[in-house]
């Protein structure tokens, strides 16, 4: 199959490209850009006239709930939405039933994947047995059957012994380890910001100090052990200047946030919204601000969707009781294009953050287009308007802090290893 | 945001439809309610019929006698069918989930729900989703809301002291679990109490809880100095010893209310509690039986307060 897409704007971050060029593609790979290879003839030529030809997204956060939580989604519902909302390649955390923990679950979630031939799927893997923070797992073996990186997820370690251990032996292969900073203790039976609104609603606060205290943690282990650290979904102002700081003074580690906190705040609660009951937590006005400075100014490396299906059921619940988490792997690409909208963020740089950046968090050969390398592909209509609603959402997971909201860009075709797998007509 | 209707609890013509919270309540509508409790409060007359022919249901999800007692009485009192729910050892403990309860309710054409839910904006959800010709109030849920006790407080308040706009204010103890503290802060904010302050260790104090409006003070004796009204809180059994509190004892010695505290208040400064006390914990008994308290009478004005509520939501038909 040869395809040839015709007219686009093409921005592809790495390169720096942002023109009016055409691609071609061949045997699942880009063949050139701009000019068509001696001989080419195209099987099929794609109109991108007004549109926007980039690499397809890469999401470093999207929970499929396979294995074990298939009554909230399945790979095919989900693998649906990514490719729906352009996303091509997505990493997913280790906390399902049974955790990601040993070599033959994380095959056969990668092969169930591969099977469906839609967006490429990155375990990442589970750092301890069973996520119980107790014992190691086999990293090594896991990483031979494709993890890319190791997590534990939302669960604590027993202790710091066993943390300290587990980013030594990470450290000793140079595999890349994963932590969402929240200090248990600190954030226990927390479910909004320890700010005026969990005040003003008698809910039970997260104070920043639960990020701030864990993340001082995990900056000493990852010094003193040398470990290439991901800090996942960070939250607050002082947590993304700590980073700011490790950054600056050297240290090898990478972090993201999730979209939604580039653009929601404790406020957006209300009257007791379930569907901002999200972890971690909204926080304020001034943290929002803060995660936006640092996502434009390239001390947050990547935003990722954060993606968690739950369940109607599960939502319609007073805000504690509800289940934390939201949709959100086909509103990344509009939510990313707001946030650069409203920064002022240049088109390309705001593309940088979804394809070639959490691709080097990676470590793995997606987010760009050069001639030589898989064509994965997102086409979008940057200025097209559309309303979030449940029904039209792909993924089984329709709860989302956005229903009713207007957003602008669309996607019109994805592209992976050169196969149209997602088009609107 | 486009997220949230700005008062869900009232209708289109800006009249009480639920009772939820006293936050965004208008002044105009707490007046009202004040108003109309006075009708009710020393009349010979028992009986009213004005809510002839109407259900009321209590559904409590978390058990209370005193609060279900005088909404049961208050309901009496209008007239209406009352019907008492334990829903804690019925459906609950069966795995059937609130809205399916809430469903089933609504079901049985009750045109009043008083709520009380262990969990904080319980009854905004249930609000949300019952039929909309019925109305909710909260009976108090989680550390949220209790809008009713406020009410009460205020026109036990107003009875004493006539005028919320010279008043200086205090609320004592565990403010950070306590829904009556919060709603009174929102209730004196709205009826132009001057100045309210907040007194407690700073582990019972919740975070930004002066974005409320209020001023804090660690020190009792300060805190209390020269206010005309002290609203004493209860303080759990489970929170007197462990990490927010080592001992009772210990919050007596600094937080109880004692004559000598009471002293550094105006002479005339009264004082409420909402009740069930802790007798020697958060107040000594000669305060709770001295002359200054108004306990007793708070939980008479409760049943006024109550009728007022359900028999303005009645009539805004």
């Amino acid at each position: 199959m040869k395809i040839h897409i015709k007219g686009g704007r093409l921005i592809d971050p790495k390169s720096g490209v942002d023109a009016k060029k055409d691609l071609y593609i061949a045997a699942g790979k880009i063949v050139a850009v701009g000019n068509p290879p001696n001989g080419f003839t195209a099987n099929r030529v794609i109109d991108a006239t007004g549109l926007v030809v980039c690499p397809g997204l890469v999401d470093l956060a999207a929970r499929l709930r396979e294995p074990g939580f298939e009554y909230l989604a399945t790979l095919e519902s989900e693998m649906e939405a990514a490719i729906a909302g352009g996303v091509t390649s997505l990493a997913c955390p280790p906390d399902t039933d049974p955790p990601l923990d040993e070599p033959g679950l994380v095959e056969m979630l990668k092969h169930r994947a591969q099977n469906l031939n839609q967006a490429r799927v990155y375990p990442v893997g589970a750092l301890t047995q069973g996520l119980k923070g107790e014992r190691l797992t086999e990293m090594a073996e896991l990483v031979d059957a494709g993890c890319v990186a190791f997590s534990q997820a939302d669960a604590p370690f027993a202790d710091s012994q066993v943390f300290y251990h587990a980013l030594q032996y990470a450290a000793t292969f140079g595999f890349p380890v994963w932590l969402r900073p929240q200090d248990p203790a600190l954030a226990r039976h927390g479910v909004a910001h320890d700010g005026p609104v969990a005040t003003r609603c008698g809910l039970q606060g997260i104070p920043v100090c639960a990020e701030t205290v864990a993340l001082s943690t995990m900056l000493i282990l990852a010094r003193e052990t040398g470990a290439r650290v991901h800090f996942a979904r960070l939250s607050s102002a002082e947590g993304v200047e700590m980073v700011r700081k490790a950054k600056r003074e050297g240290l090898p580690v990478t972090c993201d946030i999730a979209i939604h906190h580039a653009h929601l705040t404790e406020m957006d609660i209300g009257y007791f919204d379930s569907n901002c009951r999200l972890d971690p937590p909204l926080r304020s006005q001034r943290d929002r601000d803060a995660l936006r400075a640092a996502l434009a100014d390239g001390t947050v490396d990547a935003a990722c969707s954060d993606h968690t299906p739950v369940d109607e059921d599960a939502k319609q619940l007073p805000f504690a009781e509800a289940e934390p988490g939201a949709t959100g792997l086909e509103l990344l690409l509009p939510l990313t294009l707001k946030w650069a909208e409203e920064s002022g963020t240049a088109l390309s740089a705001a593309l940088a953050r979804i394809t070639s950046q959490p691709a080097r968090v990676l470590n793995v050969d997606a987010g760009h287009l050069t001639p030589g390398h898989a064509a994965d592909i997102c086409l979008f209509d940057a200025e097209r308007h559309w309303r979030v609603a449940s029904e039209s959402l792909k993924s089984q997971g329709k709860n989302t802090p956005y229903i009713g909201l207007e957003v602008k860009g669309k996607v019109r075709y994805t592209l992976v290893d050169g196969q149209v797998v997602y088009e609107v007509k | 945001m486009w997220l949230n209707p700005s008062n869900p609890q009232l209708d289109k013509k800006g009249r009480l439809h639920h009772l939820l919270t006293l936050e965004g309540l208008p002044a105009e509508i707490l007046w009202q309610i004040l108003d109309t409790a006075k009708t009710f409060v020393g009349t010979k007359v028992k009986k009213v019929p004005l809510l002839r022919g109407m259900s009321v249901f209590n559904v409590f999800f978390e058990p209370s006698t005193r609060t279900r007692t005088t909404f049961e009485i208050a309901a009496k009192r209008l007239s209406a069918d009352v019907i008492n729910l334990n829903v804690t050892v019925s459906s609950q403990s069966k795995g059937e989930s609130l809205l399916d309860t809430v469903d089933n309710l609504s079901a049985m054409h009750a045109d009043m729900f008083v709520v009380r839910h262990g969990e904080s904006g319980a009854p905004h959800f249930i609000a949300r989703h019952v039929a909309p010709d019925i109305h909710v109030i909260n009976a108090g849920d989680g550390r949220h809301s209790h809008p009713t006790q406020g009410l009460l407080d205020m026109f036990t308040i107003r009875h004493y002291k006539k005028d919320f706009s010279n008043l200086r204010v205090a609320i004592v103890g565990d403010v950070l679990h306590s829904r009556v503290a919060r709603s009174q802060i929102h209730a004196f904010a709205t009826l132009g109490c001057p100045e309210i302050r907040v007194i407690g260790p700073k582990t019972l104090l919740p975070a930004h809880v002066e974005s409320l409006g209020v001023h804090v003070y660690h020190d009792m004796r300060q805190g209390l100095k020269d206010v005309d009204v002290v609203t004493m809180l209860r303080l759990q059994n489970e929170r007197m010893q462990g990490a927010l509190l080592p001992s009772a004892q210990e919050f007596y010695k600094y937080y109880g209310l004692t004559q000598d505290k009471l002293a550094a208040a105006k002479p005339d400064a009264i004082v409420l509690h909402p009740g069930p006390m802790n007798r020697g914990v958060e107040i000594d008994s000669s305060v709770a039986d001295g002359k200054q308290s108004v306990i007793l009478p708070q939980v008479t004005f409760g049943i006024a307060i109550r009728m007022a509520v359900m028999s303005i939501m009645a009539g805004n038909k």
